[in-house]
């Protein structure tokens, strides 16, 4: 049974990932990297609930009678769009953060406001 | 074209964005979007009448029917907290053109309208929809559009809360939308009314609860629960004050009322009640205290006022976690209050920016010979916000009280009055030093400090007048948030 | 001269507000602005006398002005306690600005305008304590009357003024806010009513542990009473100028504080539920023990000022007490008190205060053998002292002897020992003063204290001037007079609770 929800162990354990690289790195660059981790196995999750097994993409034919559910595929396009937008924002501002202090490194970050 | 209010809500501001992008000027950038501010406060306005008069409205956007295409869904919670954003929205939008001359580069100021009404349009679309995916995107777009907002600022160390608000942000969000993802692979629907009614059959299920749990999370992170506050402080203080502004008096207001939608519309008031009610009164309360004690501990205002936002932030947690209507309606009421007092508050610090380009609390001493109107304001709203009888912030106090008193709960009823002795200290300690401190001598040597300009100071006073005429008047919050209480409870059930 | 008593309540209200505005439109004009400020302090008395007529013919008034939240009105009301409140604030505050002018123009006060604006506004804010018809609407005035006095109390701006202001906010604000507003929001929850009602508003099956819990809320929660611990504030509002000490710390301020105590026990309450309860005798004991302490630290104090203060403390205590007694007499006590001590304190601050003026002593200890300089403040020093401690020729017999009849007919025999006791403390603190400024101990002067000295020495020493000297004169004629007639305030404290 464990071995049938394989997707989901999939999701979780990217999910762990993603949240350690967020917290753990100092370097503002890999923290964007576990983000993006992070919402990835989101989106791979949307995408495996979508799926129904023997089902086929949900075009009308004589031959199936089992769809998968397109909606959560169409769903996370648009969470991927935001994914993205959010990704340019941040590396903008990662970028910004560079030239006004001349590092990314959280740590050295804390260092020169004090 | 009164059918379509409530799309036209949150198109006007969207679709404003862009325009002033285009029109690449300053100040017709401002007067524009001021404009378009006020069309959607008419709206508002306008839906809120509706609503008591005729009940829920329902909006099928590009006439698909629900629950299959996006239902727009105005009902008495939503029309009343679109009021509070796009009235304070606008307020605080009149204020900016003079409030960011001196904190936002010239070149990029009509890029700063450009976001504001995205945030705002965000904002609004949030509470407009009756779609749960879509509170997500329009979530994602007044968090991108803030983020950005807040790196104007003009310390370096505006960029990094930006970051650090990302970073959270994002999560919150993504929690979002794990809880979404699981409700409706429960329940196979997004629209909101639907899945309530879908829910009941499932909630012994552990997925209804994983659910729940992550979505409760993700707001709290969006609203700065405590202990899930961590980037409100630097980002409130780094932002520039109309930013500021802004976003104390409309940002968590809104996750205020995405909590309450999933709590009270989609899972109902009893869901996880035993479980959820004791950790919101906790926290709350936790709230309260912890972050009062650390503001009175700050030497920069703004810094301050963040801490008490985290602070009245906890009130409101608690009406949640009472879950009586009566409770529940003090947090609504606190909802607005809050909003008019912490939006004159962080103006009336975006003057003293103005003038002397700090918010430390030396620079306080002896300002109100200076600035008189300005500080008037601070006291004003300060005695707001330690509830003083005759000011707004009494009523949402007295309903708190008085709810947790009614259900039995002595204890919370003490510790709610005891977090305003708290607020006394840090209101009485800036008053003190602006009205008796003594200037330094470095200070008084360079040009004397003048009372801060017209255009900051009228929508401040529009401010602070509120703040006094809906705690005497009370009719308009008192009856939207009574009924909107009820309908919220009594749709639970 | 036919006003209705609704209008009549309504202009004692806010002609003050009136004051305080043209006092600030006059502030180029201190001449003028002094004549609106005693103007309108004589026309407010005008109307509390015309209202006082009034209620002896059985005439009362309700006016209402809004509704907060639904069933919690601002609203007011005339009833006997009142209309005696108001008189003796009303009478006082003319005869104050009469002295202010004197001690303010003397002293070379800074910013005279603030000072006499925000004193219109505390007694505007007072005589809507007097008439409110309802908890919550005193409520609102008391804690308006809080924040008015706030800048007379810290009105030198010194280090020192503002460590007083931040004491005397504290502790009044904390007291309302920590025991006072949850105490009103429960009474609200159980009774859902506010209004003063003869009788009291609770149903007769609240349980009773509840009200004497409430009880000891209100008593704590009412700050301005100076109950024993919440009396620190009072010392400290000291730092103010002496008018403000006056007519505010030792007439209006406090005065507010038992009269909201004796209105919440006698209206919300109702005397018989009082009597009942379990905490009354506890908080008896505590007003007793508040006498009692409080002149012993009186004794103690070198400062002219914070030993008044102490007094006052202990005087309050008594009124207290008399409510809490929850007996005809000591009811009446009560209502008789607040009117005699008001004239006996506010005599004893203006000579302090003239004392200040003229020979800048604030030390008890220096003032040997002033008697002989300022003869007429020393004599008036000397009755209004007697009007405190309760001896006949002076109103304050009255009081003193219903209080002891009250604690006699419920049969309190340890508390009519207090007030015997502390009679005596009364004549231990405030008696040397004047008898030593008329005979100053050789010993004093030979042990050459500079103080003594420096009288002896100085010719410029001489009576306060003018204004306040009349002030003084008034306020001490007023504490003889009520001892040879005492029936006006006699019959009005005599309708205190009773039903119309």
């Amino acid at each position: 049974m464990y071995y049938d929800l394989y997707n989901y162990w999939m999701v979780i354990i990217l999910m762990m990932i993603g949240l350690y690289i967020v917290i753990k790195p100092s370097n503002l660059i890999k923290k964007l990297i576990g983000l993006n981790i992070f919402q990835t196995s989101v989106f791979i999750f949307y995408i495996s609930v979508g799926k129904v097994s023997e089902g086929t993409a949900p075009i009308f034919s004589s031959t199936h009678s089992v769809y998968s559910n397109p909606l959560p595929h169409v769903l996370i396009l648009t969470a991927i769009v935001v994914g993205i937008a959010t990704m340019a924002l941040a590396l903008a501002l990662v970028v910004r953060i560079k030239s006004a202090y001349g590092t990314v490194e959280d740590d050295e970050l804390q260092e020169q406001d004090h | 074209m009164l059918d379509h209010l409530p799309i036209l809500q949150v198109i006007v501001p969207l679709l404003a964005a862009p325009a002033c992008l285009l029109l690449n000027n300053a100040r017709l950038a401002w007067l524009f979007a001021c404009l378009a501010g006020l069309i959607s406060l008419v709206i508002s306005v306008a839906l809120l009448v509706q609503v008591q008069q005729s009940g829920v409205i329902s909006y099928m956007l590009g006439s698909w029917e629900a629950p299959w295409g996006i239902e727009y869904r105005i009902d008495l919670l939503s029309a009343y907290v679109l009021l509070i954003i796009s009235s304070l929205g606008t307020i605080v939008l009149l204020a900016a053109n003079t409030g960011i001359r001196q904190e936002i580069a010239a070149d990029k100021q009509s890029l700063f309208y450009v976001l504001y009404l995205l945030c705002m349009a965000g904002l609004l679309g949030i509470v407009a929809t009756g779609d749960i995916f879509n509170v997500f995107v329009f979530l994602e777009i007044s968090s991108l559009a803030t983020y950005a907002l807040v790196a104007f600022g003009r310390d370096r160390r505006a960029l990094l809360a930006a970051y650090q608000y990302l970073i959270v942000g994002t999560i919150g969000a993504t929690f979002l939308l794990i809880g979404i993802g699981l409700l409706y692979s429960m329940t196979g629907t997004l629209n909101i009314e639907d899945m309530a009614n879908r829910l009941p059959v499932d909630t012994n299920s552990g997925t209804v609860y994983t659910a729940f749990i992550f979505m409760i999370v993700g707001i709290g992170l969006k609203l700065a629960l405590f202990p899930l506050h961590l980037w409100l402080p630097n980002t409130y203080t780094y932002a520039p004050s109309i930013v500021t502004a802004f976003l104390a008096a409309t940002a968590t207001k809104v996750a205020i009322y995405l909590l309450i939608r999933v709590q009270f519309s989609i899972f109902g008031a009893d869901f996880g009640g035993e479980l959820i009610q004791p950790i919101f009164i906790v926290l709350g309360l936790l709230g309260v205290f912890v972050a009062s004690t650390v503001a009175i501990k700050q030497s920069n205002i703004k810094r301050l006022f963040a801490y008490s936002s985290v602070a009245q932030i906890g009130y409101m947690i608690i009406g949640i976690g009472i879950g009586t209507s009566l409770s529940l309606q003090g947090t609504l009421l606190h909802l607005f209050n809050h909003a008019l007092m912490k939006g004159a508050l962080f103006l009336a610090l975006a003057a003293v920016v103005y003038r002397i380009g700090s918010t430390d609390r030396t620079c306080f001493n002896g300002l109100a010979k200076h600035m008189p109107w300005t500080m008037a304001a601070i006291v004003i709203a300060g005695l707001s916000l330690i509830g003083v009888p005759l000011t707004v912030g009494f009523i949402s106090k007295w309903y708190l009280v008085l709810a947790s008193i009614d259900s039995g709960m002595w204890p919370v009823a003490l510790l709610i009055v005891l977090g305003s002795l708290l607020a006394v200290y840090y209101v009485w300690a800036l008053v003190e030093s602006a009205y008796f401190g003594k200037a330094d001598a470095s200070a008084t040597s360079s040009a004397p400090i003048k009372e801060a300009p017209l255009g900051l100071l009228i929508p401040l006073w529009l401010l602070v007048i509120a703040n006094v005429y809906f705690g005497i008047d009370t009719r308009l919050p008192l009856e939207a948030s009574a009924s909107a209480a009820s309908f919220l409870m009594g749709g639970g059930q | 001269m036919n006003l209705s008593p609704e209008l009549l309540i309504q202009l004692i209200i806010l002609l003050p507000l009136v004051a305080a505005a043209g006092v600030v439109l006059s502030h180029r004009h201190p001449n003028i602005r002094e004549a609106i400020s005693l103007t309108i302090a004589s026309s407010v008395f005008i109307l509390v006398f015309l209202l006082y007529r009034q209620i002896i013919n059985g005439e009362t008034a309700l006016v209402h002005w809004i509704s907060i939240l639904p069933g919690l009105n601002v609203s007011f009301k005339t009833e006997a306690l009142s209309v005696l409140f108001a008189l003796i604030a009303s009478f006082l505050w003319i005869v104050t600005t009469l002295y202010a002018i004197g001690y303010m123009r003397s002293h070379h006060e800074q910013n005279q305008t603030r000072f006499y604006s925000f004193f219109a506004i505390s007694i505007a804010a007072v005589m809507a304590i007097a008439f409110s018809e309802n908890l919550f609407t005193l409520f609102i005035f008391y804690e308006v009357l809080t924040l008015a006095t706030y800048p007379l109390v810290t009105h030198a701006g010194t280090e020192k003024a503002q460590k007083g202001g931040r004491t005397y906010l504290r502790i009044l604000l904390g007291t309302s806010i920590v025991f006072f507003l949850p105490a009103l929001i429960a009474t609200w929850a159980i009774a859902g009513n506010l209004s003063f009602t003869v009788g009291g508003v609770f149903a007769d099956d609240t349980p009773s542990l509840w009200l004497a819990i409430l009880l000891v809320f209100f008593v704590f929660g009412i700050g301005k009473a100076a109950m024993m611990p919440f009396h620190r504030w009072l010392p400290s509002a000291m730092v103010a100028p002496t008018p403000v000490s006056a007519l505010l710390h030792a007439v209006a301020v406090v005065k507010a504080g038992v009269f909201t105590l004796m209105k919440t026990v006698v209206f919300i309450f109702g005397m018989d539920t009082v009597g009942e309860l379990i905490t009354t005798d506890f908080l008896l004991y505590l007003a007793a023990f508040t006498i009692l302490a409080s002149s012993l630290i009186a004794m103690k104090q070198d400062n002219l000022k914070a030993r008044l203060a102490y007094s006052t403390i202990s005087q309050l205590a008594y009124v207290s007490l008399g409510v809490l007694l929850a007996s005809e007499a000591g009811l009446l006590g009560s209502s008789m008190h607040i009117a005699m001590h008001a004239f006996g304190k506010i005599t004893l601050f203006f000579c302090a205060g003239a004392i200040l003026v003229v020979s800048h002593k604030t030390e008890i200890s220096q003032m040997g053998g002033l008697g002989r300089k300022m003869p007429i403040t020393m004599i008036a020093f000397f009755i209004a002292s007697l009007s405190i401690i309760g001896l006949p020729p002076t109103g304050g017999s009255w009081s003193k002897y219903y209080l002891l009849l009250g604690s006699l007919e419920t049969q309190h025999w340890v508390l009519m020992a207090v007030l015997m006791i502390s009679s005596l403390l009364n004549i231990a603190y405030l008696l040397p003063i004047p008898i030593r400024g008329f005979f100053p101990a050789k010993s004093t002067v030979s042990q050459a204290s500079d103080g003594s000295e420096a009288i002896q020495g100085s010719e410029t020493i001489q009576e306060a001037p003018l204004p306040a000297l009349i002030a003084i004169i008034i306020t001490t004629l007023a504490c003889v007079l009520l001892f040879f007639f005492p029936q006006p305030l006699f019959e009005l404290a005599k309708m205190v609770g009773v039903a119309p």
